[in-house]
């Protein structure tokens, strides 16, 4: 008989892991901290910084699930799955569609609520429902003095005071750390169809996708990837919906590009597995290299591309999105030079993570860290 | 509702100010004639009114930097103004301000529909946005009431929302980047043509800010293609409870509706001796609009009226054509016009969780017998956005303030189960002395912060959004600094 695998409880009090069970305690912890703390959910995200750790999975459960007003309160650490186990029994989902980082990180563990909403994760939805920040009602945090905040709510339209909860989602626990989210959530469609077009380059992909989404059809996601999986180009626009309307406005769809080599993917799980594949990056996992994300205006997509020289390229969210994997130590923002928009790496050490701002936003961003993290103890350094 | 003393110091230098302002802008868009002034006195919200110093309007970016640098430099606080149709009192002045309108600040700067965006001047006003894109096909989503009127400038202070966000969301949703000019005269780009703007969410941050941020001179708003088309559908039933499980249901099957409005029965009464709109005498009435392809309503329509049907109501009406839609509307659309020709009234804006509607909707009716005060009820039902309009007699004695104190009691109400004071109209000088009642020291504290930190003096609308007393020492400081 092997050795009984190690208690986790004890290996966590080993390393000096905090694990609060409750937000008052999260309260204490941040409050009796003297020097970094590593803020992390589910650690899938790859964000691995010196200091204490302090893991939010303690903090966990759906506290209010109302589908009648499309409202979800969550506990910061909640398991991911246990919230789309929840909507699905309800035939309700998170409509902005947060990637899973596993495979790209290649990490292990349970990505939490608490943590798409840190790093404001949205996938191909975002194009035409918006990011995770539009779909988040209400924040509980704590911040680096150990104050508990709200702000926000559990209603779909509120303007009292400032939009703090903006502010948290994409912060990556550097202004405070999340103890409670609300977010709206949205029906899940009857049935999903893809138009796929196939052997575009890519500029003329940008300009099929950007027609697409200029139609009154509704496209809910528009991918090109510019070496498929049997090594072509294939641009894939998704149409979801009633099944009728699905059946309508994909004939629509691919009545535009009828001169180009169209096809309609009618199968729902076919279509779902090919949007999860795209949604996850799935193109380049287990493949070395840095991974970069730019976002941009879509249609300087394909010049930006080609700027970077990548060794593979996923463009989302009509050319928005650029995911580029690049020799490593590759200096994309060097590449890229002056832009409209910002590349982050996702995967990858030697460069910042984020695009350094331009002065005036650098010295708020600043001001605001000063603000609620005194003490330059929450992830320090992640963020500017 | 009362304002902070104005500053002497300030008033006392009306002439050196005004000078200075004259300097730095061109003459003509320096008013500090006190008949011209008095045209800036008050925004929607008329039960309050007060001149300001002074007005400027600016035709540029670099104009509003250098009229904020005076007032930055010679410590006078200012109140930015986009049509001034706030109901909460958000452009309302202070003796002692400078009163910024961007009202001259409306072109159309760029116009993109391969990226989908619209780069304005934010003294454009809300619908002739929408106008310059829709001979292409496109619209701008977000469509508070006042569309014809208010500008985008305030828009985007407020948050502003609309009947139609609960498909295409409020104000903050359908913008990608400003321009903003600081307190001190700092400009910087927020944001631009990219989804999802680098770093913190500044540009989410500014958006509902209530102009305490900064001035915002330019935005770039997300266009959509519009849809092929859209139907209502109107039905009636006999209690507030059975509209409010109706709506829950149709939210539940997975339609979702593009509007789903709310009219109590005070309010259809008023709306039908006003309009004529041919509406049912009933509790409780709903329009429901969806949108798509004459298919794909029918599609939706059908699943709705299949729900609807399941609660008895009496009265279900389809619109058949154009100019029966505009029938189903128009009772809706003129339901604030309606309730003015009776009376004076005071709007709330409360949201509250949908489930909470018909326990709210009750407790209203209630505190209207306690009061003494007729309301009457029309909301965006989908999102739980109430607008209760209380009625009151404003050359009553004292009526103002009871209706004020009622009006204050029901935005407890929608707080205590579980919503919040303002959903799309902003805090402004209104609502500021209940944030108290909604969010606990620290919460306005963290708040509080953010304005610190954009305009460490609080010279940037600083009667508003928080309490007087919460705010009392940061103000003090600034006056201290001068």
């Amino acid at each position: 008989m092997g050795a009984l695998p190690p208690n986790p409880r004890h290996i966590w009090k080993k390393k000096k892991i905090m694990r609060p069970e409750t937000e008052a305690e999260l309260a204490d912890m941040i409050a009796s901290a003297s020097g970094p703390v590593c803020v992390r959910g589910g650690g899938t995200r790859g964000v691995n910084l010196n200091g204490a750790m302090l893991e939010t999975g303690g903090l966990s459960g759906v506290t209010l699930y109302e589908p009648g007003s499309l409202t979800l309160v969550a506990q910061a650490g909640t398991p991911l799955v246990e919230i789309e186990a929840a909507l699905d029994a309800e035939g309700q989902r998170l409509a902005f569609e947060p990637m899973d980082h596993r495979g790209l990180m290649g990490t292990s563990g349970a990505p939490t609520i608490g943590g798409v909403v840190a790093a404001n994760v949205s996938g191909p939805r975002r194009v035409s429902v918006g990011a995770c920040r539009d779909f988040m009602l209400g924040v509980r945090f704590v911040d680096g003095t150990g104050t508990i905040v709200k702000n926000g709510g559990r209603v779909m339209k509120n303007v009292t005071g400032y939009d703090l909860v903006k502010l948290m989602s994409g912060s990556w626990g550097t202004l405070g750390v999340l103890s409670e989210v609300s977010l709206k959530v949205l029906p899940k469609p009857e049935t999903a169809a893809c138009v796929m077009i196939d052997g575009l380059s890519d500029a003329d992909a940008v300009r099929a996708m950007a027609k697409a989404l200029g139609s009154p059809f509704e496209v809910s996601g528009a991918a090109h990837i510019p070496a498929g999986l049997d090594g072509h180009p294939v641009t894939m626009l998704r149409i979801e919906g009633f099944a009728g309307s699905v059946a309508y406005r994909a004939d629509q769809i691919a009545g535009l590009f009828d001169d180009m080599a169209v096809r309609v993917d009618r199968d729902l799980e076919a279509v779902t597995k090919s949007w999860a594949w795209v949604r996850d990056v799935s193109a380049f996992h287990g493949a070395e290299g840095d991974v970069w994300r730019v976002s941009c205006t879509p249609s300087d997509a394909a010049t930006l591309a080609a700027k970077i020289g990548a060794d593979a390229l996923l463009y989302d969210w009509g050319g928005g999105l650029i995911w580029a994997r690049v020799t490593q130590g590759k200096d994309v923002r060097a590449r890229l030079g002056e832009f409209d928009g910002h590349a982050t790496l996702v995967r990858g050490t030697g460069q910042p993570k984020f695009q350094p701002n331009p002065a005036p936003i650098a010295a708020l961003s600043r001001g605001l860290q000063q603000k609620f993290d005194p003490k330059g103890i929450l992830n320090t350094g992640l963020m500017g | 509702m009362q304002m902070p003393q104005p500053d002497a110091r300030v008033l006392s230098r009306k002439a050196q100010i005004v000078a200075r302002l004259r300097d730095a802008i061109p003459a003509d868009a320096v008013i500090s004639d006190e008949m011209e002034t008095r045209a800036y006195e008050c925004d929607a919200l008329t039960a309050y009114k007060c001149p300001p110093l002074a007005v400027v309007l600016p035709s540029t970016t670099k104009e509003v930097a250098a009229v904020l640098k005076v007032c930055h430099e010679m410590g006078v606080p200012v109140v930015p103004r986009g049509s001034g149709t706030s109901l909460a009192g958000g452009a309302l002045p202070t003796a002692d301000c400078v009163l910024l309108g961007v009202a001259r600040m409306n072109d159309v700067l760029e116009t993109d529909y391969d990226n989908r965006f619209i780069r304005v001047q934010t003294g454009r006003t809300n619908l002739s946005v929408t106008g310059a894109v829709e001979a292409d096909g496109f619209f701008y989503a977000p469509d508070p009431s006042s569309q014809l009127a208010c500008a985008i400038a305030g828009n985007i202070a407020m948050n502003s929302g609309g009947a139609h966000c609960l498909k295409y969301g409020v104000t903050t949703n359908n913008l990608m980047g400003v321009t903003m000019v600081q307190m001190d005269g700092t400009v910087m780009e927020i944001g631009g043509k990219h989804l999802d703007a680098g770093g913190y969410d500044l540009l989410g941050l500014i958006c509902g800010s209530e102009g305490q941020l900064g001035v915002v001179t330019e935005a770039t708003l997300r266009i959509l293609p519009k849809p092929e088309g859209a139907r209502p559908v109107l039905m009636g039933f006999d209690a507030n409870e059975v509209a409010g499980a109706c709506v829950a249901d149709i939210i539940k099957a997975g339609v979702l509706p593009v509007a789903i409005e709310f009219m109590d029965r005070p309010c259809i009464e008023a709306t039908e001796a006003f309009a004529k709109a041919g509406y049912p005498m009933c509790e409780a009435l709903l329009i429901v609009e969806v949108e798509g392809s004459p298919a794909e309503i029918d599609e939706q329509l059908s699943l709705i009226l299949e729900i609807a049907r399941r609660h008895n109501p009496v009265e279900l009406r389809e619109a058949k054509d154009a100019d029966e839609a505009g029938r189903i509307w128009l009772g809706r659309k003129s339901a604030f016009g309606a309730m003015g020709q009776i009376n004076d009234y005071m709007c709330l804006d409360g949201t509250i969780p949908v489930s909470e509607l018909p326990y709210v909707l009750r407790r209203i009716g209630e505190m209207s017998k306690e009061y003494g005060l007729d309301v009457a009820n029309v909301f965006h039902a989908g999102d739980g956005n109430m607008h209760p309009l209380i009625l009151f007699d404003a050359n009553k004695e004292g009526d103002l303030e009871l209706c004020e104190a009622f009006g204050a009691d029901i935005l407890r109400l929608c707080v205590e189960v579980g919503g919040c004071l303002t959903g799309e109209h902003g805090v402004g000088i209104e609502k500021r002395d209940l944030m108290v009642d909604q969010f606990a020291p620290a919460d306005l504290e963290a708040q509080m912060a953010v304005k610190d930190v954009f305009d460490p003096a609080w010279l940037l609308n600083p009667a508003k959004v928080f309490p007087l007393a919460a705010s009392e020492s940061r103000r003090s400081v600034a006056l201290a600094a001068e």
